[in-house]
Formats: C-alpha cells, structure tokens, sequence
C-alpha cells in the first residue's frame, strides 16, 4: 500500500540559505509523529514548507501526499486537500471576526457553503469541549489573544477542518499546564485511523500528554535518528548532546 | 453570535466593474444646460432662474470675485490641481422643469439611473427622507409624514431658500464664509441643490435622511449646497453617496456643508464618496458645536481622481465632542487627500480623530489633519490615530498631522502607522483554504473594520462589496 504522507530527499532554502538539507520521512495513516529537535535544527522550516509558505523555497525533492506532489500547490490548494497546520504564533486579523473567519474557511475546505444552523450548532460544540468562551466567535482573529486562547483556537480550527495531515507545531508552547491538559485533550480527541499527525516539539512534555507512535528527531537540517516512543524518553534523560555523540 | 454579525463581513463574489453598475450615463433631455465657463452673466442667469431675493445674487457675485481673486492653493497635488480646465466645465444645468415627490413623475432616464443604484429601494427600506440631486437640481425628494408633523425640515436648499428665507439668511454662509478657500468661494458663486434640514428642539430622528448625488454629464461641474441645523436636544443621522458616469475628461464636484449642532444637539454626517475616477472632488465640510453638542463626521471616500476634504468641527461650547472617522481607499491614479480637522475652543470638550487608508496599484493616500486647542480650552481631550495600509511597493502614503496646543491642561495623543498587507496573515488565512484575494480583501475589510461597524447594515455591505469591486484582479 502506498503511504499516505511521504517527504522524499527535501531541500529547503530560506533567502538562499539552505535550511532542510535532503529530509526523508513517511507518515503511516492514522498514526501519530513526533518531530524533535532543539532550536533552529529547521522544525518550523519544515511546518511552514508543508503548508506551502512562498519564502521557504524548495530546490530538490517532494512532498508526496497520497502520492500527489504538493510542491507546486498554493497553501489554499494543499488546505483544501486537507492539510493543515496549527501555528506556532498564530498572527491577528484585527477586524476579522472569528466567526466569518471560520465560516469563511471552512466553505473554502469543503467546497461549499454550510447552513448557517449547521454552522452554528457544530462551532458550540466544538468551543465547549475545548473549554472556549461564546464570546469569542465575535472577537476578532487572535486579536489581544492569550497564548492559552491562541492555541485553542488553532485546535478548534482543526476539529472544524477535519484534515488527513495535521502538523502542530509547537503547540504547548506558551501555555500553562491546564490550557495544555485541555489542548491536548482537544487533540486526543481528533485521533483516528484515518488522521495523520506531526507533533513538532522542542521538549518531551508534550509527549506526555499526546502519545505518539513513532519519534524522530531533526538535527541541522536533518533527521539523524527516528524510533518509537522510547526514544522521546532517552532524548529527556541525555539531551540532544547524546544523539550527537552517536552521530560522530 | 447573531447571523448579522456573521454575515455583514461574508465575501461574495461580485463580479461587475463600476463603468457597468455606476460608470453608465443617459442621454440629456435638459430643459437648461449652460455653455461651459464660467462668468458674470452665467451667475446672474443661475440667479434669475432660481428667482432669488437680491442678498443672495449678491452673495454670489460677491463670492465669485473672490474665486477668480484667489490663487491656487500652494499646498497639496499641486499637480492636480492646476490641471482642472475651469473653461471646461458646465456650471449649471437643470435636468427638467420640476421636482417629484412620486419617482413616477420623475424623467423616465433620471428615475432609470437612481432605479439602477437602487435608491428608491433603499428609501423603502430604511430611509426617512430621499433627496434625489441629478446634475444641478433635486429632481426628488420626499420625507416621512410623521416626521413632518414634529416640524423637521428637510428640503433641497433651493426651496429652503424660498420658504424658510429667515433661517437661511441667519445661517447660511457662516460657518464657511466665501473667504475661506477657492473652492468654497466657488460653490457660493454658483451652489445649486443640496440638502437644508432643520430639526426642532427635542426631536430626536432616529431613520436616516439620505442625499444622494448624480452626475450624469460629461465636464459637469456639481455645487451642491447643505446647511443642517439641530436644534436644542434633538438629534440627527444624514447620509450621503455620489457617483457619476466614467468619460475620459473631467467633471468638478465642490460642495460646501455647514452643520450647526446647538445645545445639547447630535448631528451624525455619513459620507459614501464613490466618484468615477475622472471626478475632482473638491469639498468644504465645518461643523459648530454648542455645549453639550455632538457632532461626527463619518466619512468614506473610494472614488474621484483627486479628493481634498478634511471635515472640521469648532467645538465652541463646554462639553462638546467632535468626532470624525474616515477611510480612504485609492487605486490606480487616484490621490485622496483627505483628513480632519478640530477646533478646540471652549473648556471640557473632546474629540476622537481615526483615520484609516489603503493605497493600491499605485495609488496615492495623504492625511492632512489639525488639532488646534486655543487658550483657555482646559481640560480638553483629543485622540489622534491614522493607520495607511499599502498593498503593493508602488502605492503611496503620507501623513501630515498637525497640533497646535496653546493651553497647558490637555490630553492629547496620536498614534500612527503604516502597515502592508503582511505576508504572515496572507499565509495564515491561505492556509486555511481561503483563496490569496480573499484573503486580502479579508484584511482590508478587517483594516477598515472601525468604520464600517459604524455604518447603518445596509451600508457596510455596500461598502465591502465596493472594496472587493476594487480588489478584483489586485492579487495574482
């Protein structure tokens, strides 16, 4: 069978400066990910390169999802295949609601308008299990957001999108241990067998609470080790330095 | 969450340009049109046609020296400015004989035009009062009864003129005296139309009057004339939009609004700007404010080749507030130069300036504004904010902001930026499926979100739509 997400040899320049130097890996459906790796080693590069940003330039290599190759696609056209990205500093939309925002997105991704009712019925839901006010339908995007409130709105946006391959990046990032409790609730709570999912994270506290199926880790541009759950453990105990040690 | 409130914003795809919607002109089946030029006699025909009483033939003749006495102003599109051929323009024409208050009786071609902008529609819907001006002359007008019956007056300032000469005299031509710049020295040599409205001590009219003004010739030359003035406690919401017929030479709107808010009073003025791009748009709007008074200025401009309109409340009496907030949208040779201006002259009063542009393919945005606080205005209030969003590298912006404060105990800020739509919040909502030119037409309604929210439903709409009209084709 073919995997369902498969990155082959990518190599990724930023303002003529490589940053992903030939990355390899295959997400099997309906597993969980995790992509670690200290500060700078191109996590985000690499987020941001699946979604499709114009400023991370692809020189060599694909990124095959279910054997498509996403490379050429605008971020809209590779949403719309539902691929997503939950930020990891979601910008503000001052004066755009989040309502017609989501609204707005979700029409986008479906490919047709959804009833108002529908609509409506299906945001409450959705914001109450992740603890979400009413009010912040009517706020605008991420506007004088809380970074608690910025990432919940990032899962909210992924429970309403309902896509095959989600990368999170960084999402415990900025938040107390209640608002990452429910998050990762939120999160848990979308797993199937039909969801893939990359967890990019810095440190293994996240891993606590989203359980991943496979580990891998990045290190200058390059993925130098992957493994299974275990692996996020070692890395806790020794510290990235141990991995470099191995690689010499 | 109220369905309102997810809708107003929605993007929909409109897919006509302005020549089509507003862009149209109608054949002239005119009863008079001047010859173009400008001169003695044809003010003196104006005059005589209007069948005015003797001090106003003098008003005018005496503000036409003015105009022909008075340079060019050496500031602003210079450029611009001296390329308006005034020997070119038509300064009065009256489309028919008289004025309806039935659009039946209205000219099949007139009542087509405003049939096609929807007027007599929107009248229906939400409007206490429609003036309907085509070319020099109000060819429609009408007012709710019961609006009526409270003593609210609201008539085109021609009939004003005839039927309430008392108020007219008393105000008119005080707030903004023919002296006061060119184009304001033109409008009172040769003003025709207009709005005049009085409201009653108390009433409070809370459906707006709307004008609505149509240029149908090619080098038209408009000068409407509108005089409000609100009375001890009442209140007020006047709404205004303008478009015109797109030709490749040039029309000349100048237009000169007085508003006087007395005691306690609250005017609300709504200006929807949507010239063709062949229109100098050349406007004096002032304001006096009474004690207690409110006025607000709320005024949008999209079309037009060169705006200049800095809308201007004096608040003369203690504890008055000014406010004016205005956005300014300029494409491709287009140069708003738009702005505000407040006077603070008496102790306890307060303002609020916001001033919003978005200049594109090339277009050219300036915000030119005055705060003034004269000695002993204390304890006087005033905020400032202009915020520019340009769209591509080879729009313009500038800010000329200026503040003159000759008392001590005062609060006065200003805040400003300029801003491009960001390339973070073009990935942001693109990655969540929504197409790249909506996305930036998402932003830019967002940007400019402080002013619609202040618009009657109706026309928030209109004016998102109007924005992505502009947008269409903006983003690759």
């Amino acid at each position: 069978m073919k995997p369902i997400f498969e990155i082959k040899n990518l190599h990724v320049s930023v303002d003529g400066k490589e940053i992903l130097k030939g990355i390899n890996l295959t997400l099997e459906r309906g597993k969980v990910h995790a992509l670690m790796g200290r500060n700078g080693s191109g996590k985000t590069t690499l987020a941001y390169t699946i979604m499709g940003h114009p400023k991370y330039v692809v020189t060599q290599g694909e990124i095959l999802f279910k054997g498509e190759n996403m490379v050429p696609l605008k971020p809209h056209e590779r949403a719309r295949k539902k691929l997503f990205l939950a930020f990891q500093y979601p910008v503000a939309i001052p004066g755009v609601s989040v309502g017609n925002f989501l609204r707005a997105s979700m029409k986008a991704v479906r490919g047709g308008e959804i009833p108002i009712k529908e609509f409506r019925t299906l945001l409450k839901e959705k914001m109450k299990f992740l603890g979400m006010a009413d009010t912040v339908v009517g706020r605008y995007v991420n506007d004088g957001f809380s970074g608690g409130e910025k990432k919940k709105l990032e899962v909210l946006q992924l429970a309403l999108l309902e896509p095959e391959i989600t990368v999170l990046d960084e999402t415990d990032s900025g938040l107390d241990i209640d608002a990452l409790t429910t998050v990762a609730g939120g999160i848990n709570q979308l797993r199937d067998s039909n969801r893939s999912m990359l967890v990019i994270t810095h440190y293994q506290r996240l891993l606590n609470y989203i359980k991943p199926d496979y580990v891998h880790v990045l290190m200058d541009g390059k993925l130098v080790q992957s493994g299974g759950p275990e692996l996020a453990l070692v890395l806790e105990e020794k510290g990235y330095d141990w991995i470099c040690q191995t690689q010499n | 969450m109220s369905n309102s409130k997810l809708n107003k914003n929605s993007i929909e795809n409109i897919g006509d340009q302005y020549d089509e919607k507003y862009g149209f002109h109608k054949p002239e089946n005119y009863s008079f049109k001047s010859k173009r030029g400008l001169n003695r006699a044809i003010v003196e025909e104006i005059s005589k046609m209007k069948q005015e009483p003797q001090w106003m033939l003098d008003f005018r003749l005496r503000a036409l020296e003015i105009f022909n006495a008075k340079p060019m102003p050496n500031w602003g599109d210079s450029k611009l400015l001296n390329e308006i051929q005034f020997d070119n323009i038509f300064y009065y024409i009256k489309p028919g004989e008289k004025q309806s208050k039935d659009w039946n009786e209205v000219p099949k071609d007139i009542k087509d035009t405003f049939d096609k902008l929807g007027i007599p529609e929107a009248e229906r819907k939400f409007l206490a009062g429609v003036t309907a001006q085509y070319e020099s002359e109000v060819v429609y007008h009408s007012i709710r009864k019961d609006l009526e019956a409270q003593g609210v007056i609201f008539l085109d300032m021609d009939s004003g003129l005839r039927e309430h000469p008392d108020i007219v005299k008393k105000y008119f031509g005080t707030i903004i005296p023919p002296m006061d710049n060119k184009f304001s020295a033109l409008n009172s040599a040769v003003w025709s139309g207009g709005s005049f409205i009085y409201v009653p001590k108390g009433v409070k009219v809370s459906i707006p009057l709307q004008a609505y003004f149509r240029i149908n010739a090619e080098n038209m030359g408009q000068f409407e004339r509108t005089l409000i003035i609100a009375d001890e406690g009442s209140s007020i919401h006047y709404i205004e939009g303008c478009t015109a017929p797109t030709y490749s030479s040039d029309s000349l709107h100048s237009a000169v609004v007085e508003l006087i808010a007395e005691k306690g009073a609250k005017i609300r003025y709504t200006t929807i700007q949507n010239w063709s791009k062949n229109v100098y748009n050349l406007v004096t709007k002032r304001a006096v404010a009474k004690e207690k008074a409110t006025v607000e200025w709320i005024d949008g401009n999209l079309g037009s080749k060169l705006t200049m309109k800095f809308p201007c409340v004096y608040l003369v009496g203690e504890g008055a507030h000014g406010e004016i907030l205005s956005v300014a949208f300029s494409g491709a040779n287009q140069h708003q130069d738009a702005g505000a201006k407040i006077y603070h002259v008496a102790p306890h009063t307060t303002s609020v300036i916001t001033s919003k542009s978005i200049s594109k393919d090339g277009g050219r945005s300036t915000y030119r504004g005055m705060v003034k606080v004269f000695k002993g205005a204390h304890h006087v209030k005033s905020s400032v904010r202009c915020d520019a969003l340009l769209l591509d590298d080879h729009s313009r912006s500038d800010t000329y902001p200026t503040m003159e404060i000759d008392e001590e105990n005062v609060t006065v800020g200003h805040e400003a930026s300029v801003s491009k739509v960001g390339d973070e919040q073009l990935f942001y909502l693109t990655s969540r499926g929504i197409s790249e030119s909506d996305a930036v037409t998402m932003v830019v309604n967002g940007f400019i979100e402080p002013f619609t929210k202040e618009l009657p439903l109706e026309y928030a709409v209109e004016l998102n739509r109007l924005i992505q009209l502009e947008m269409e084709g903006s983003v690759g």
